[in-house]
């Protein structure tokens, strides 16, 4: 195609598979320029994107590494992040499973419906006899095919001795298949094979329905986290190095780590000098030096130069492992919002045996006779199946977490949405979550020439103030200068040569109190300054939630002034200079008074107080421990999310609360209905599958309710 | 019934062909990526002089 560099498919190296993950594409122009630039990288045989799950396949050759292509795609001007191979392994098979079963099933009920039709309008005699006999020969193959995830999970709980809702569809199926076979082999008046292939269409509608937008979902919040280094290399005795994985790394042993990988025990450092990267640990992002003696944590980056590490913690030590499971003990008290529907669906799964046994026997008392009988206990097995309970709480929380993905909001469990519904007042943190939280340059001062040489230069340095100047320049659509010779300095900066010119982005020559970078051009300089600033939509977001009811406050550790300053800006209380354990408390007073607060927050500092909270919210910028503690991550620069994020799981609430009664309200119409044997299984099945589909239906509007 | 034998395969087959298409589809991944398949309409093509 385009490119000069490209390998072709008959080149001799063999090609690998990398994908990863790029949240920032939006629309068909990005898939365009990602499907179009990255193959023009060295190295690059293909891109693929898939715009569903925000992914891109790239196939190069094995000697082009990650970083030099997560580098290529950030030049693109889209954030990446490498994804393991295949984390959602598992889940896409499950959901493929279920939409062939789904197929089959549809395939299965068109035909035997067909027949069945013609039987219900008058066929007798032999024909009715043959139709009986094809609508086995078609069911029982596609019963066997589709039935086999409901099987299979009935099998999985009676195995312990437990009780779901597919045992009542499994026994039910069976049940009516093996007595439509008895009454076609014995030339019976009916059978029930449109009833039971029916049963299971619809239901494997609402399953495969459920597993793709989960999977949608899971898809971008694996993106976010598991950022960790997942091997080390360990220099052993002898001098040689072999990768080892993080979870069996000894302490004692000597990693040695690369430029730019991440690191995947705490340690000491031995041997060399870098500067290491904590951003994914505190959210901060300048860097810190690291010389021997140094202590430094599982999970930062090195960035500079290659370094030697003893490992001194690992695995489940380290200190990334310990906030963890700090902020999971403190988050423990919310857990006890077990899921309503789980326990009734526990419960109510035995009495529905129990009822269509009672329904059984009763019948048979009278005097019916065992097929009456069977009959009418199938139908009540059928009709009282908790799918539409089972069903009320899941499906509108999968409906909203997508709809809520797509304002850019990624919500991590179903309980979040309880909690957020909840809430009656927000707690801000300031750096990095009203602001941006990186370092942003005012480049109004330069010229169209500076801004393309900025860029060029800015693109081959790994500096924070280089990656912001870049963002900044490529969302203008600046593009980049021809530079030759580029030549980075570590603390010096970038120098190259244009045209024979000399260019530069280096330290400026004076310091100042806020972060600043010099670009030269020859002679000229221009000293392009940097600052974090607030987020555009911070005042709409308030009003949204002021309209919601909820107060706003302002806690955060930096300085008073400062923090004062944002918050009469935005008619906020603000309390600045607090301390991780003061905002904590802060918390904690609020919840002691009652209040159920909602806090947004970034840094490690707010770990705390996001698990203390009653529901949480942090920044897709924040550390990984403040994304683990949080219920949900926004990603992008808009502050919105926040507000969307309450709307929906108020709306959300108010779904399930109807989906409840409209649940409850069916099985106490149809089960009597049923008991008293004046319902057929066809239409029970029926009544079943629609009582399914309006819960569904119902939990369907949500995907509007943020408009 | 000389229709009928004759109409009901013709049916089966029918559905079976729709089945194996559907199921020739999912393996050649067009259910992988729906959201992008939307947005690769507006993609214009490239111009290159050959």
């Amino acid at each position: 195609m385009s490119a000069h560099h490209a390998l072709t498919a008959d080149d001799a190296v063999e090609l690998v598979d990398s994908r990863f993950s790029v949240p920032g594409m939006r629309c068909a122009g990005c898939i365009a320029k990602l499907e179009r630039e990255l193959p023009k990288v060295e190295g690059v045989a293909e891109a693929r994107v898939n715009f569903s799950v925000k992914r891109v396949a790239l196939r190069h050759a094995p000697a082009v590494d990650e970083d030099a292509l997560i580098h290529a795609i950030e030049d693109l001007g889209f954030e990446a992040q490498r994804i393991e191979d295949n984390p959602l392994g598992t889940n896409d098979a499950d959901r493929k499973l279920l939409l062939r079963a789904l197929a089959v099933s549809g395939f299965g009920m068109m035909n035997i419906m067909l027949l069945s039709v013609s039987v219900w309008s008058g066929a007798g005699g032999v024909t009715k006899q043959l139709f009986h006999w094809l609508s086995a020969i078609i069911a029982i193959p596609v019963i066997a095919y589709a039935g086999r995830p409901f099987f299979a999970s009935a099998w999985m709980a009676l195995k312990h001795w437990r009780t779901n809702m597919d045992v009542p569809i499994s026994i039910g199926v069976l049940l009516a298949s093996a007595m439509s076979f008895y009454e076609t082999a014995t030339g019976g008046e009916h059978a029930y094979f449109e009833s039971v292939v029916m049963l299971l269409f619809f239901l494997l509608c609402g399953r495969a329905l459920d597993a793709m937008m989960r999977g949608k979902t899971r898809a971008g919040i694996d993106a976010l986290l598991g950022k960790m280094g997942k091997s080390a290399a360990v220099v052993g005795d002898d001098g040689s190095v072999s990768r080892v994985p993080a979870n069996e790394i000894e302490p004692g042993m000597v990693m040695l780590v690369a430029a730019g990988e991440a690191l995947a025990a705490d340690g000491e450092v031995i041997e060399g000098s870098s500067a290491i990267d904590n951003s994914m640990l505190t959210g901060e992002s300048r860097l810190e030096p690291a010389t021997p003696g140094s202590e430094i944590h599982a999970g930062t980056i090195n960035v500079m130069a290659p370094i030697r590490v003893r490992a001194t913690a690992v695995a489940s030590d380290t200190k990334v492992a310990e906030i963890a499971r700090l902020m999971d003990e403190a988050g423990q008290s919310r857990s006890r919002y077990v899921r309503i529907a789980d326990k009734a669906s526990r419960y109510y799964a035995p009495a529905v045996h129990t009822l269509a046994a009672l329904a059984f026997t009763g019948w048979m008392i009278a005097g019916a006779g065992w097929h009456q009988s069977l009959i009418i206990a199938i139908a009540v097995l059928i009709i009282t199946c908790p799918c539409a309970l089972g069903l009320a709480v899941p499906a509108a929380q999968v409906v909203a977490s997508n709809r809520l993905l797509k304002e850019g909001l990624l919500v991590k469990d179903g309980t979040a949405l309880e909690r957020l519904a909840d809430v009656d007042s927000v707690c801000f943190d300031k750096t990095g979550t009203l602001t941006l939280g990186e370092p942003r340059p005012d480049v109004s001062r330069l010229g169209e020439e500076a801004k393309a040489v900025g860029l060029a230069l800015a693109q081959n340095s790994r500096h924070p103030l280089s990656k912001g100047l870049s963002k900044t320049l490529l969302a203008e659509g600046v593009a980049p200068a021809a530079i030759s010779d580029v030549a980075e300095r570590p603390g010096m900066g970038v120098f190259a040569s244009l045209d024979g010119t000399e260019v530069a982005l280096a330290r400026p020559s004076e310091t100042s109190d806020h972060p600043t970078s010099e670009l030269r051009i020859g002679e000229k300089a221009y000293v392009i300054h940097f600052a974090d600033p607030l987020r555009e939509d911070i005042s709409q977001t308030l009003e949204s939630l002021d309209a919601l009811g909820l107060e706003s406050a302002l806690l955060s550790g930096d300085r008073v002034e400062a923090v004062d300053a944002v918050a009469s800006r935005f008619d906020l209380t603000g309390k600045g200079g607090l301390s991780p354990a003061d905002k904590l408390e802060i918390l904690n007073a609020m919840k002691a008074a009652g209040q159920l607060p909602l806090m947004v927050g970034d840094g490690l500092n707010d770990g705390p107080a996001l698990a203390a909270a009653h529901a949480a919210i942090a920044p897709g910028s924040a550390s990984d421990a403040s994304q683990q503690a949080a219920d949900a991550v926004f990603i992008g620069e808009r502050l919105m999310p926040v507000a969307k994020a309450v709307q929906v799981a108020r709306a959300t609430m108010r779904v399930v609360r109807q989906n409840f009664v409209l649940a409850i309200g069916y099985n106490i119409l149809a089960v009597p209905l049923a008991f008293f044997g004046m319902v057929t299984p066809l239409i029970a099945a029926i009544a079943m599958s629609i009582s399914s589909l309006i819960v569904v239906g119902n939990s369907l509007r949500l995907a509007g309710a943020a408009k | 019934m000389n229709g009928l034998m004759f109409l009901i395969p013709v049916a089966l087959g029918m559905g079976a062909l729709g089945l194996a298409m559907f199921f020739w589809a999912m393996k050649d991944g067009q259910f992988e990526d729906l959201d992008g398949a939307a947005h690769r309409i507006l993609i214009d093509d490239e111009d290159e002089p050959k």
